[in-house]
C-alpha cells in the first residue's frame, strides 16, 4: 500500500519559536549533549587504571584547548539541564503552570545557567592561576 | 460514559501499557541529580590537571567514591531514559528504533560497570 505523506503537527517550519519550545528543545539538546559527556567521564576514568602516564595523557586531551571548550559547553549543559529540571519537577508538582510563570521561571532557568557558568569558569581558572 | 474496562482501570497501566513506571525512575533519578552533580562540579574542579597520585589520594577518602558511584548509577540510568525518549519521538522506522533502543539500553549497562569498576579499581587496587 502506498504511503500517503501527510502533515506533521507541530509545522516547525511555519511556527514562530517561542520561549515555551525554545527552552524545552534546549532542555533536550543538553541533555543528550550531557550524555555524551559521560563518555569523556569514562575516558577520564578508566585512563586513570591504565597508569599514570596513560591519566596525565587524559588530563592533557581534557586540558588542551578543546577539550577546555567542550567542558565549558558541557558546564552549561548541565547547568541549564539542572535549572530546568528542577522548572520540570515543580510542574509535576502542579505549580507554575500559568504562562506568564511559565515565561518568568523560563528566563530565570537561562539567567541560573548563564551566572552559574560564568561563576564556576571564573573560580577554576582563578584558582588553577589562568 | 467510562470507555475503559474495570480490569484496565484497577492495573493503572493507561494508553501506553506501561503505567507511570519510566516517568517516575526519570523523576526520582532526577532529584537524586540535584545534589549529586552540584557536587560532582565542585569536586572536579578541584582535579583540574591533576596527576594520578593526587587523583587517587581524592578517590581514596571513600566518601568521594560513594558519592562518584552513586552519581555514576543515577547518571547512567537518567541518561538511558532520557535517550530512549528522543529515539522514540525522531526514529520513525520501526527496526531501526529497536535497534537504536537496544544499543542504548545495553551502552548504558556497560559504560556504567566500566566507570564503576574503575574507581573501585582506583580506590582499592595498587
Amino acid at each position: 500500500m502506498a504511503r500517503r505523506e501527510r502533515p506533521l503537527s507541530p509545522h516547525l517550519q511555519v511556527y514562530r519559536p517561542q520561549i515555551t519550545s525554545v527552552l524545552s528543545i534546549t532542555h533536550r539538546m543538553t541533555g543528550v549533549a550531557l550524555a555524551g559527556g559521560i563518555l569523556i567521564l569514562t575516558y577520564w576514568l578508566t585512563s586513570a587504571t591504565y597508569g599514570a602516564d596513560a591519566f596525565a595523557a587524559a588530563q592533557a586531551v581534557i586540558g588542551s584547548w578543546v577539550g577546555q571548550v567542550v567542558l565549558w559547553g558541557l558546564l552549561f549543559s548541565l547547568y541549564y539541564h539542572l535549572g530546568n529540571g528542577i522548572r520540570h519537577l515543580m510542574w509535576d508538582a502542579g505549580s507554575g503552570f500559568d504562562l506568564p510563570s511559565v515565561r518568568r521561571t523560563g528566563m530565570l532557568v537561562v539567567l541560573f545557567a548563564v551566572v552559574m557558568t560564568a561563576a564556576t569558569l571564573g573560580c577554576a581558572y582563578f584558582v588553577i592561576g589562568g | 460514559m467510562e470507555m475503559r474496562s474495570p480490569l484496565s482501570r484497577v492495573r493503572g497501566l493507561g494508553a501506553a501499557h506501561e503505567g507511570v513506571a519510566h516517568w517516575w525512575a526519570q523523576r526520582l533519578t532526577g532529584v537524586a541529580l540535584v545534589p549529586l552533580t552540584l557536587w560532582f562540579i565542585w569536586a572536579m574542579s578541584g582535579l583540574l590537571g591533576a596527576d594520578l597520585a593526587a587523583m587517587k589520594a581524592w578517590m581514596g577518602t571513600g566518601q568521594n567514591a560513594v558519592l562518584l558511584i552513586l552519581l555514576i548509577v543515577a547518571g547512567m540510568h537518567h541518561a538511558q531514559l532520557g535517550l530512549q525518549v528522543v529515539i522514540e519521538d525522531y526514529v520513525h522506522s520501526e527496526s531501526t528504533k529497536t535497534v537504536s533502543l537496544i544499543l542504548i539500553k545495553l551502552g548504558a549497562v556497560l559504560l556504567g560497570v566500566l566507570n564503576i569498576f574503575a574507581v573501585l579499581k582506583l580506590t582499592f587496587g595498587s
